[in-house]
């Protein structure tokens, strides 16, 4: 019987590799954005203006206080009620830049906010516009504390899209959740399912493992 | 956009709700106290000097640490039966969230111990302690303090994560959510009261952790 499941398994081998496809994009572009939005907040959260900060804190403590399951049922059960109709697919990448953002932007805040003082006041007095800054003095140095925990979050972030198979995105996860009815050897389908995430999510913790070594002084 | 939340509604479920935290605290203790037990055994095994003890755990780690939680649950929820092995789904979420936490809680275990510096180590060593009393005497006490405010950490994920076993239908918080929603296609309401009730835990962990950190981190800077 176990060979007989064995042998329908890799009939149905190239939907797996369909669904891998459709895990790559989803992180590949959620992660995009999440760098793209978390950076942004993560330099609001490090700034001095209060009022602003305290939004961005209060969007973070939604976004990492909350589950990501309960967050995709609001975005795409709520969100409607609030007259934003959203198909699976945008509706699992906005769930994703939501909670995603916020990891960064803490990630990014905890870099700006360990570089020393003097840093700000010497590049003021140099003459630089806040945003020049920002750019050319502050960024590049927390770049060696933001990078190696930046890694490690991506990989946290390639896992959790295995949740948006709760809406329907068919995805790797949903595969093997379809393929399992109709291949009732969970073990077979699971490990199979679970081999080929280790085979997206390995090489970078590997990479983070990598950075962790090289850029702590 | 709020104008018709149905307080009501809530009220109405509350006891539901009620219901469903109590399962989700239950789950995450239990399953917190196993997981510290596992990543106590499972450091234990990484640090050793046996590469029969070190690499089937190392193995473990790393399979753990490169698939999500959701495929391990899985993997327990459709396996356990064609082994012929049939638990509650409680338990098999449980199972999951022990082996996958443990994982977590293992390495945080493994950063404490190897933050304790050499020379304390080679200070023990001159000293005459064997292997036992440096780990006793001078590491674990070291590492105990830079060890609790990132085991809070994983506690504040294991809460979180147990909100995935409502896909395998444990009757935990998220899943009065969904139960609410459809009932009586109350969305709003369902999954804002749920997010409410795990907001309230995450800021209690949080402080937690927060006053840990300031409160240990001092004991092993001295």
């Amino acid at each position: 019987m176990m060979a007989f499941y064995l042998s329908r398994l890799v009939e149905i081998f190239p939907f797996f590799l369909k669904g891998l496809w459709m895990t790559t994009k989803i992180a590949f572009i959620s992660l995009i954005i999440c760098t793209l939005i978390g950076f942004v907040l993560g330099v609001i959260r490090a700034s001095n203006n209060v009022w602003l900060k305290r939004i961005v804190g209060v969007y973070v403590a939604f976004a990492r206080g909350t589950p990501f399951v309960v967050q995709i049922f609001i975005v795409f059960f709520v969100f409607p009620e609030w007259g934003i109709q959203l198909e699976a697919f945008p509706a699992a990448l906005l769930a994703m830049a939501i909670m995603g953002s916020a990891f960064v932007c803490e990630i990014v805040a905890g870099g700006i906010n360990s570089i020393p003082k003097g840093q700000w006041e010497a590049s003021a007095s140099s003459g630089l516009t806040k945003i020049q800054q920002l750019r050319l003095v502050i960024i590049p140095q927390s770049m060696k504390v933001i990078i190696p925990p930046l890694v490690g979050q991506y990989v946290l972030l390639i896992k959790d899209t295995s949740v948006v198979s709760v809406i329907g995105v068919t995805e790797l996860t949903r595969v093997g959740w379809i393929t399992v009815v109709r291949i009732p050897e969970g073990l077979m389908v699971f490990a199979l399912v679970g081999v080929l995430y280790f085979s997206i999510s390995y090489p970078l913790i590997l990479l983070s493992n990598y950075l962790e070594r090289r850029m702590t002084v | 956009m709020l104008t018709d939340f149905n307080f009501r509604v809530i009220l109405e479920y509350m006891p539901l709700f009620l219901e469903g935290l109590k399962h989700t605290v239950f789950i995450a203790i239990i399953a917190l106290v196993l997981a510290l037990i596992t990543g106590i055994i499972a450091c234990a095994c990484r640090i050793s000097r046996f590469k029969i003890l070190r690499y089937p755990v190392i193995t473990y780690i790393e399979i753990i640490r490169s698939t999500p939680l959701l495929v391990q649950i899985y993997f327990f929820y459709f396996g356990l039966p064609t082994l012929g092995v049939s638990v509650p789904e409680i338990q098999t979420g449980i199972i999951a969230l022990m082996l996958n936490s443990g994982a977590y809680i293992a390495e945080i275990i493994r950063a404490g111990i190897k933050s304790v510096d050499q020379g304390q180590i080679e200070a023990g060593l001159s000293s005459g302690l064997n292997y036992v009393q440096r780990m006793r005497f001078i590491i674990l006490p070291q590492a105990f303090g830079v060890t609790i405010p990132p085991l809070l950490g994983q506690a504040i994920v294991l809460v979180k994560d147990t909100a995935l076993l409502s896909l395998i239908s444990v009757a935990e918080l998220t899943r009065s959510g969904q139960t609410l929603t459809s009932e009586r296609f109350m969305p709003t309401e369902a999954f804002l009261t749920v997010a409410f009730f795990y907001m309230c835990i995450y800021f209690g962990l949080k402080t937690l952790a927060d006053w840990s950190q300031k409160k240990l981190i001092f004991r092993e800077a001295y």
